[in-house]
């Protein structure tokens, strides 16, 4: 096998993309969706075969959402041995900010017809908007907040956590607690976020209308591009020494800390890039679904990823995307045929892949068994050689 | 005249002190710890020089692994002095920053970093910047993979640097760990009882490998097995109860009645 890390050792990018076969599968397919779907979806006759109707678009972009989600819990949790039961607040607030920008592009189009209050104020007898709804109605504005507060949140959260030592166990119910704190307060008609409704009745985005096939398409588009940066992002730190020092941190944390390293400090950096790739999927989602609403924020939710992650396969990346299709996709169909088997469905799952799947579904593809694929080979070759010896030596 | 003399003598002690701190390169002073009421460490006191080999032995429960804990800033004590290089106090200090001084530490249960080959392993613990975005932008140079190369052939490891870790013998991680210590250049090593689970001639071998390091840095050793102290060759402090016992060579510390009564008599 070629080494390519060898032969590209001055771009050291694109050795470490050659030589990661399920991410080169996860990027081909990313992009040859993000040009097929939407052409076949606006090109082609709804009559033909091959024709991909809008509501699909619309789940499959859904589905990549969650695939965003997912990784991001990956790389915190697969690498890094933080296991996130509270990652979906990180996905909500990203909603949130990109609805609240929704919501005033709706203009003096609601029910109430007022040309800056969305409906559930003027419905509250508020006068004006308050402080935090301002800069909401600029794009740009929406987009870095749905990073930002996310990502401000998580370095908050992890500063304190992390530098009080706080792990395992305790850790992961204390980031339950924080989504179900956030699941209370939003639910508050006074917090200023449309309370048990949420934020919905969206008209457009940029202008064009969430309705159109185009603008669901562009959406779709969108959803493949960042699920495909934010991949190469997670790669790239996972590769590099920095992220040597997580898998440390997982293996040995204290053994990291008696070499030198502020293992705080690595823990801070990947949970906080981890909390904006879980804004940027909240963000992608709303206009998808076109709601946003504290149920986001619901603990069992953030469980639910995790069981994404376990399924598709931790600690690889594309086996985190995998398993949210996977599970999402089987969702979809439960709760259409038997709604009332989903959970017990999930938690069948749940259990199966813990017993029998330890590396997910990923580590069960032979191809894909990572760390093992360079022994199987060199297994192979050794019982080759044996068996040539041996005949050698008959003859 | 009485009063006089006495201030002469203390200031002679007191200089006597201080030149002897000044001589250090590890100095634990007065050092007492209590765990729940049970006092780990008991006014313990003793000091390494710089270059030096020293071995530490002591029953179980003894305290060494304690004493280790305190000097690389993971137990903080009741009282005492700790000062490295008779001048930097350890006891305010937290586990990165004493590490990144240059006090290195093996762990009694042999822990290295599984899931990485045995190069990554010494690559990790290889000096140098430790920040995350050095980190994150860290390429590995040419001057680090011969200071590992180097290594791993100190270590008797050479034909395993692309072994997982986790697939190494008992002893095989026990020189990895002192592997990384010396990645790490510190100018101390720890080494918390280096040949439990080997065998003979890896424990030969391993008291080889102190001796040659301790020529380079100053190493403290803790162990429990007497035939691997006796090839260490150096000076031996006894503990017993959280504090120093006896202290000498071996052959002098066996003879001493009490050490023979806690420790080696059973
Ligand atoms: N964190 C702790 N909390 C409570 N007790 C502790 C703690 N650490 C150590 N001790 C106790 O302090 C005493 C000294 O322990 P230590 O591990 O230092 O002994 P040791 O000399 O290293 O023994 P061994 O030879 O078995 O490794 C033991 O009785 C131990 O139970
Ligand atoms: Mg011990």
């Amino acid at each position: 096998m070629t080494d390519y890390r060898q032969k590209y050792q001055m771009t050291p990018v694109v050795g470490w993309l050659l030589n990661d076969r399920g991410g080169m599968i996860l990027l081909g397919i990313l992009i040859a969706a993000s040009i097929l779907v939407p052409a076949s979806n606006l090109l082609l006759p709804e009559s033909s075969a091959f024709h991909v109707p809008t509501w699909m678009i619309s789940l499959l972009g859904k589905y990549l959402c969650y695939a965003l989600l997912a990784l991001s819990v990956d790389l915190i949790w697969g690498f890094c041995g933080i296991l996130s039961l509270g990652h979906g607040a990180f996905f909500a607030l990203g909603g949130y900010a990109m609805g609240m920008y929704l919501m005033r592009q709706i203009g003096d189009r609601g029910v109430y017809g007022d040309p800056v209050l969305p409906d559930f104020m003027v419905f509250l007898n508020w006068q004006e908007l308050p402080w935090y709804w301002y800069g909401f109605d600029m794009f740009w504005f929406a987009i870095v907040m749905a990073m930002f507060v996310p990502g401000l949140l998580a370095f908050v959260f992890g500063f304190l956590a992390f530098r009080s030592r706080v792990t395992g166990v305790y850790l992961s119910i204390i980031t339950q607690a924080m989504t179900y704190a956030l699941l209370l307060a939003f639910f508050r008609n006074d917090m200023g976020f449309g309370g048990n409704n949420g934020l919905t009745d969206f008209k457009d985005l940029l202008g064009y209308s969430l309705q159109s096939d185009g603008t669901r398409a562009g959406l779709f588009v969108a959803s493949c591009v960042f699920l495909g940066i934010c991949y190469v992002v997670a790669r790239g730190i996972t590769q590099s020494r920095l992220g040597k020092v997580l898998i440390a941190i997982r293996d040995a944390e204290s053994r990291v800390r008696f070499t030198g390293y502020r293992v705080e400090y690595y823990k801070l950096f990947v949970f906080t890039v981890s909390a904006v790739m879980a804004g940027i999927a909240g963000a992608l989602y709303v206009p998808q679904v076109g709601i946003i609403n504290p149920g986001e924020f619901a603990p069992a939710l953030s469980i639910e990823i995790v069981i994404w992650v376990a399924v598709g396969g931790r600690g690889t990346l594309y086996g985190a995307v995998l398993g949210a299709f996977i599970v999402n996709y089987a969702k979809t169909f439960f709760t259409g045929a038997m709604p009332d088997f989903w959970l017990f469905f999930l938690g069948g799952l749940f259990i199966a892949v813990t017993l029998f799947l330890p590396k997910g579904v990923i580590g069960a593809i032979p191809a894909f068994g990572a760390a093992d694929r360079q022994s199987i080979i060199t297994t192979w070759r050794k019982r080759l050689a044996e068996r040539r010896a041996n005949e050698g030596g008959k003859a | 005249m009485n009063d006089a003399m006495t201030v002469e003598m203390n200031a002679s002690d007191e200089e006597q002190v201080k030149s002897a701190r000044s001589e250090t390169i590890l100095y634990v002073d007065g050092v007492s710890v209590t765990f729940d009421g049970f006092r780990a460490l008991n006014n313990l006191s003793f000091y390494v020089e710089p270059g030096e080999l020293r071995a530490i032995i002591g029953p179980n429960g003894a305290g060494k692994t304690t004493m280790m804990d305190i000097i690389t800033g993971k137990t903080r004590p009741d009282t005492g002095d700790v000062l490295f290089k008779s001048e930097i106090d350890l006891t305010k200090m937290d586990e990165a920053e004493i590490a990144n001084l240059g006090i290195g530490r093996k762990f009694q249960k042999p822990t290295v970093f599984e899931s990485h080959t045995v190069f990554d392993n010494l690559l990790l613990a290889a000096s140098g910047g430790r920040g995350v975005f050095q980190a994150l932008f860290h390429r590995l140079s040419d001057a680090e993979k011969i200071k590992i190369e180097k290594t791993l052939v100190t270590i008797m490891l050479e034909d395993k640097r692309d072994e997982m870790a986790a697939n190494l013998s008992h002893g095989q991680k026990q020189w990895l760990e002192i592997g990384m210590l010396l990645m790490q250049e510190p100018e101390l090593l720890l080494v918390d009882e280096p040949v439990a689970g080997m065998t003979d001639s890896e424990t030969e071998e391993t008291a080889k490998l102190l001796r040659s390091i301790s020529k380079e840095y100053s190493v403290v050793v803790v162990e429990h097995d007497m035939e691997f102290v006796r090839d260490l060759d150096c000076k031996v402090t006894v503990l017993h109860e959280g504090s120093v016992l006896a202290e000498g060579r071996l052959d002098h510390v066996q003879k001493d009645p009490r050490v023979i009564e806690v420790y080696l008599g059973r």
